[in-house]
């Protein structure tokens, strides 16, 4: 049990770079803005094994909540804007 | 798991840079900057932990008396807390603005906006 | 090409100070002088049980009240920024597919589920883990529901700024009225500290911290509607 939460936190932490290397490589926009809420939500269960629910719960409803839908309502207005992605 | 989570969030604020730095599309530059200040807020709490420590909230498994001896250092935890409130403010005013500039010029490339150029 | 190489460039070296401290840093054992004050006194002085909840509402109150401003000011300034986009009343309505039948009933079933978990946060937020920032997302997050199930819907604006008016007013009076009857500006005494540990305690912080999440929920609210109000430019 005592190895338990290191193991966990390697997990995660992998799956938090992991999420946050498609954003960045990505080609598709809506794609990129999904990973970039997993990357809030994987952080936030790491705040977790950090000991810091607080922190935690605001993560999980601010930082992968509310931020994903404002970039979508604004990704809906303007349609991509991309016409040359290089 | 210290070392695990401050590596995770400085490997985090390189990937958001490098992304903001060479995407040309706003929005993109705009995801990869809250990429950045997530693995900010990572390192920031991973400082606070002490190994085999629990959570800084008063309970029947910390009583009032041991409590120096038993919490994390909250402090940390508070600024994270109100960091990531500002973070979601900032981001709503980064989209505002790249919305207005589409609406001026119809695209969110970088490289077209040439107003400010020397 | 040669701003990627630039850029390369830049994070390598950035990551090599990162590298660096990492490198020489040794955990701490033992808390910190400030930690271990708030570690020891938060019971006996202020009542709370959740610590972090007394650093921000009493011990950095005033810390607080400044980021419930900038925070007021982002929410202010993107509705001006938007002002124009707004729809106007004579153009054209936009034709938007019906949002269906599960979205509506599961909606009317959720968004009082919503508010009232939103609520349970803010009021428990010197007892739990969470508090006015938490629950005020969890209370925005139930006018996103609104949002999405009927897009054209026009938001009370004024309500929305009513409420966050209204809750700033009273905390900053709260905070003036600790000036006069306790130690000072937002000191929590003004109220007695009840029960360690009960929902009646901790004097006003649960009174605070509501206050603080009824403004942040209104604030992310305004933000919310302004932004998904805007029109797809022609």
């Amino acid at each position: 049990m005592s190895a338990f939460l290191p193991v966990m936190s390697v997990v995660v932490a992998l799956a938090t770079i992991g999420a946050a290397f498609v954003a960045i490589r990505v080609d598709s926009l809506p794609v990129a803005i999904l990973s970039a809420g997993a990357v809030s939500l994987f952080a936030s269960v790491l705040f977790l094994i950090l000991a810091a629910p607080d922190v935690a719960m605001t993560e999980a409803a601010i930082g992968s909540g509310l931020t994903t839908f404002l970039f979508f309502f604004v990704l809906g207005r303007v349609g991509g804007g991309e016409q040359d992605n290089d | 798991m210290i070392l695990v989570a401050m590596a995770a969030g400085f490997l985090l604020i390189l990937m958001g840079l490098y992304g903001a730095l060479t995407n040309r599309n706003i929005l993109r530059m705009i995801v990869a900057f809250t990429i950045a200040s997530t693995g900010v807020n990572l390192v920031l709490v991973s400082v606070g932990y002490i190994a085999g420590r629990t959570a800084p909230i008063l309970d029947a498994a910390v009583p009032v008396a041991k409590a120096a001896e038993r919490i994390i250092d909250p402090v940390p935890q508070a600024l994270v807390l109100t960091a990531i409130v500002i973070g979601l403010g900032i981001t709503a005013l980064m989209l505002a603005y790249a919305f207005k500039l589409y609406e001026t010029k119809r695209t969110l490339d970088i490289s077209k906006f040439t107003e400010l150029k020397g | 090409m040669i701003r990627h190489a630039l850029a390369v460039i830049f994070l390598i070296g950035l990551g090599t100070v990162f590298a660096g401290l990492m490198l020489g840093y040794t955990p701490d054992t033992e808390l910190n002088l400030t930690a271990r004050y708030y570690a020891e006194n938060t019971a006996k002085d202020l009542g709370a049980a959740n610590i972090v909840t007394a650093i921000i509402v009493t011990y950095r109150g005033l810390d607080t009240l400044g980021e419930v401003t900038v925070l007021f000011l982002t929410a202010a300034i993107v509705a001006l920024v938007l002002a124009q986009s707004r729809h106007q009343p004579g153009a054209p309505q936009r034709v938007l597919p019906p949002s269906g039948e599960l979205l509506h009933t599961g909606s009317r079933l959720l968004v009082p589920l919503i508010v009232l978990f939103g609520v349970y946060v803010f009021v428990n937020g010197h007892l739990t883990p969470g508090g006015g920032f938490q629950g005020g997302a969890i209370v925005a997050s139930s006018m996103l529901l609104l949002l999405l199930t009927d897009p054209l819907r026009r938001f009370g604006h004024r309500m929305i700024a009513r409420v966050e008016s209204l809750s700033g007013l009273t905390y900053v009076a709260l905070g003036a009225l600790g000036l006069v009857l306790a130690g000072g500006f937002l000191d929590n005494r003004i109220l007695p500290l009840g029960d360690f540990g009960s929902l009646f305690s901790a004097g006003a912080i649960p009174i605070i911290y509501s206050l603080v999440g009824l403004k942040v929920g209104a604030e992310f609210s305004s933000m919310l509607v302004n932004l998904s109000e805007t029109e797809k430019p022609q």
